[in-house]
């Protein structure tokens, strides 16, 4: 190419025809005129998505003169969900698009806050992360907008966790309240009850191992949020902060009940008495296809998640069962939540009424929440549905038609008393991510791992602004 | 491009006569003219350039400038925005998280660079040696890896590391044993260079092989008449001749793994948590702006990856200006 184009010049350069180069200089004025109109087309028609993000939705729009209220969340049944809505409402229509399960949804979210622009009127939130984008001032409080209405509908448990102060940033939907759900087949092959407190699970652990049984749980580094919520049980406070005090936060992660909850888990790696596999992987869901881990410590929404991945079908069906969570002291059983989810209204929303009546409604009505615990994809925190008798006497088909509801995860939910988060709750789940692998790899123990996390956390804290006590 | 090279093309045909007016060649009189015309043309290249222009400022410049910008500033989650001059790069460079960063991704290229640079070298020698139907659709499936995306490919890997569905774990249940998990902390390295290799070797193998097609045949002819063997018209031949490549290809290498993102982030959730938020710089600088809202650090530590990307790449071909003279 290089070449033949210095040639050019050199002929052209040679012949000074005239008429020649005008023909060339017009055709080089209309190429980049086309260029230039074709890039600015590019650029409007950005700009037009961008003033309107109801223009793509992923669902039907059923009252096309209503105002649209634009909703990002990743619900398994959202498409259900979203058309109860728009069906049922009028005055509003719901304009629904997935941007990403979890960490991918934040971080666009976060990018359209240092934006400026960009994100959605009502998006669905884990309530872990509420107080990092509060902080921000990207989420609107709700208690001007008739947030008391609903409050009604939820746990004082569940409600603190949205809470902040008088100031109420989202509307709950679902939670997890934690359970041991387990192999019966592995546990009878054995000979073991199910464990009640977690000196009996290590014991029941060993006597499987050493019989040359399967691990008997798993400690997935890709999981802080359960570690941090076993931690809680124990009566570790991690963060204590209040947006009402925006620069002070209380960090005790080298607690004793913190460190406690790790050496537990470290010891019982240390032993091989459970699996170091992180969850949600493919390989891990083999492990529970195959019998390879006995027990799952896990939440309300686990079953419906395994079931979609295949889990408990086939020959595997009706050798899943669940127990409440194992305990430190049976006398005084402490329930803990990992996960679950809310809508909040950002503080970019057009019309901010009418998207916190989206946030209220959207996954409230009836028909929603009934698809969504049917499929078990969600745990309803809505009360009305807590104490609906088809929801307490459902006898769920992946425990064998056990009333899971009744026996194990509506008392865990009422007796759950909210956990308070830190504003920056991704880092801290890869600082604790990042020494649960250490801890699996058996470099060190749960006390250095515990001080590690705490000495990480301050100087984060400190070198965001943060007065740490 | 495509307009002015059809319309110049018939040019030479048409007017050979004219061919000794070059402009050294001018006499005085005609000079002006020429010099407007020059300066008409270059008014016409800008024309031509604008296109890309534009594009070339509006999402490399630009972008840079502000991200240049913003490294300038300093905002704590509890703070407000401040001016904080070069502070963020003293932090950088203070940072053991970025360090950690760096530190791997310099021992992954000084193992990475001479394997892939053997790998494709050897290959590159052996296709051009042999003249076969077979070295043919040898060098198809050597540069298949490239064409396939870097992260399908990383996806696909993921899958044979699998410890349960992996054929590697299949061939070893064979013996009773089970296969080493290569993504685990004490074999990810291990287990990326191979990915790595994998994904570029074929690359840097087209690139060696159109060097060694280029190189005269007489030279051969020559060296056999003077009794060398292939070996050493291998290697003190052809290696030679292609020294050019080789230099080439490793400043690519040492770019690109410098700046190494995609593999790492692809194989990240089923690695059992060995690839950290901060694995390499360039996956730190993700986090910190995107999963921590450190938009302005992110920033800083992009610039500064790029400062040791600058250096590393300056030093090298300083390094080797010489011995490679005929790399410019």
């Amino acid at each position: 190419m290089e070449p033949s184009a210095s040639d050019d010049e050199v002929q052209n350069l040679q012949h000074r025809r005239d008429p020649y180069v005008n023909k060339k200089t017009v055709a080089a004025a209309l190429s980049t005129v086309a260029l230039a109109a074709s890039l600015s087309a590019c650029s409007s028609g950005e700009a037009a998505t961008e003033s309107a993000s109801t223009t793509s939705c992923t669902n039907k729009i059923v009252h096309a003169d209503a105002p649209k209220v634009s909703v990002w969340a990743w619900y398994p049944n959202m498409a259900k969900v979203v058309d109860n809505f728009n069906n049922s409402h009028t005055d509003v229509q719901v304009c629904w698009t997935v941007a990403g399960q979890g960490a991918p949804e934040y971080a666009k979210f976060q990018t359209a806050i240092q934006a400026g622009k960009g994100a959605p009127d009502v998006i669905m939130l884990e309530a872990d992360q509420l107080t990092g984008f509060e902080l921000q001032n990207a989420l609107v409080d709700l208690s001007p907008y008739g947030a008391a209405d609903v409050k009604k509908n939820f746990s004082d448990g569940s409600w603190k966790d949205v809470s902040q102060g008088g100031s109420v940033y989202a509307i709950p939907v679902d939670g997890g309240p934690m359970a041991m759900i387990y192999r019966k087949d592995v546990l009878d092959k054995y000979g073991i009850k199910p464990p009640t407190t977690w000196a009996e699970y290590e014991t029941a652990a060993q006597k499987v191992k050493d019989a040359g049984g399967p691990a008997f749980g798993d400690l997935g580094s890709n999981v802080p949020a359960a570690l941090t919520a076993l931690m809680a049980q124990k009566g570790a406070v991690p963060f204590t902060y209040d947006l009402a005090d925006q620069k002070k936060i209380s960090i005790q992660l080298d607690s004793q009940p913190a460190k406690d909850v790790l050496n537990y888990w470290a010891g019982l790696v240390k032993k091989g008495l459970v699996g170091t596999q992180d969850q949600f992987t493919t390989d891990y869901i083999s492990g529970m296809v195959g019998g390879k881990y006995a027990t799952y410590v896990s939440a309300a929404w686990a079953p419906g998640y395994l079931t979609g991945s295949g889990v408990g079908k086939g020959k595997e069906k009706g050798t899943f069962a669940v127990a409440a969570l194992p305990q430190w002291d049976a006398s005084n059983p402490v329930s803990v939540n990992w996960g679950g989810s809310t809508f909040a209204v950002t503080s970019q929303a057009g019309d901010k009424k009418l998207a916190a009546e989206v946030a209220k409604g959207l996954y409230a009505d009836d028909a929603s929440l009934t698809d969504g615990w049917k499929t078990q994809t969600i745990f309803p925190l809505n009360q009305n549905v807590l104490r609906s008798a088809a929801f307490i006497n459902n006898r769920v088909d992946f425990f064998s038609g056990q009333t899971a509801n009744k026996d194990i995860y509506i008392p865990a939910e009422n007796s759950y008393k909210g956990f308070s988060y830190s504003p920056f709750t991704v880092y801290y789940y890869a600082q604790l991510q990042a020494e649960t692998v250490k801890i699996n790899s058996g470099k060190v123990t749960g006390d250095e791992a515990a001080s590690e996390l705490q000495n990480t956390m301050v100087n984060y804290a400190k070198s965001q602004g943060f007065t740490v006590n | 491009m495509a307009v002015h090279g059809s319309t110049v093309t018939p040019l030479p045909q048409d007017s050979p006569q004219e061919l000794p007016a070059r402009p050294e060649q001018v006499d005085s009189k005609r000079a002006p003219r020429i010099q407007t015309v020059m300066a008409r043309r270059a008014r016409k290249g800008w024309l031509f350039i604008a296109p890309f222009g534009l594009v070339f400022v509006a999402f490399l410049l630009a972008p840079l400038a502000y991200a240049l910008y913003l490294s300038l500033f300093t905002k704590g989650l509890a703070t407000g925005t401040r001016f904080s001059g070069l502070e963020n790069y003293f932090h950088a460079f203070s940072d053991p998280q970025f360090l950690k960063g760096v530190g791997f991704v310099v021992r992954f290229s000084l193992v990475l660079i001479p394997v892939q640079m053997a790998v494709s070298l050897a290959a590159a020698l052996v296709l051009d040696h042999l003249t076969t139907r077979l070295a043919k659709f040898s060098r198809l499936m050597i540069f298949l890896p490239y064409a396939v995306p870097a992260v399908i490919g990383a996806l696909m890997w993921g899958f044979l590391y699998s410890p349960s569905f992996g054929p590697m774990q299949q061939v070893f249940s064979l013996f009773h044993a089970s296969a080493p998990f290569l993504l685990s902390q004490d074999n990810v390295f291990y287990g990326l260079l191979n990915v790595v290799t994998w994904q570029w070797a074929g690359y840097y193998m087209i690139i060696v092989y159109a060097a060694l097609q280029g190189i005269d045949p007489s030279l051969y002819e020559a060296a056999k008449i003077d009794g060398a063997s292939t070996w050493q018209v291998a290697f003190r031949i052809k290696v030679p001749m292609v020294s050019s490549a080789l230099v080439l290809i490793l400043i690519f290498a040492l770019i690109g793994t410098l700046q190494f993102f995609s593999e790492p982030q692809i194989l990240g959730p089923v690695a059992n948590g060995s690839i950290t938020p901060d694995f390499t710089p360039n996956i730190y600088a993700f986090n910190l702006a995107f999963g921590y809202a450190q938009f302005n650090y992110a920033s800083a530590i992009s610039f500064s990856l790029g400062i040791i990307v600058f250096i590393a790449v300056y030093a090298f071909m300083f390094a080797t200006r010489k011995k490679g003279s005929t790399l410019s």
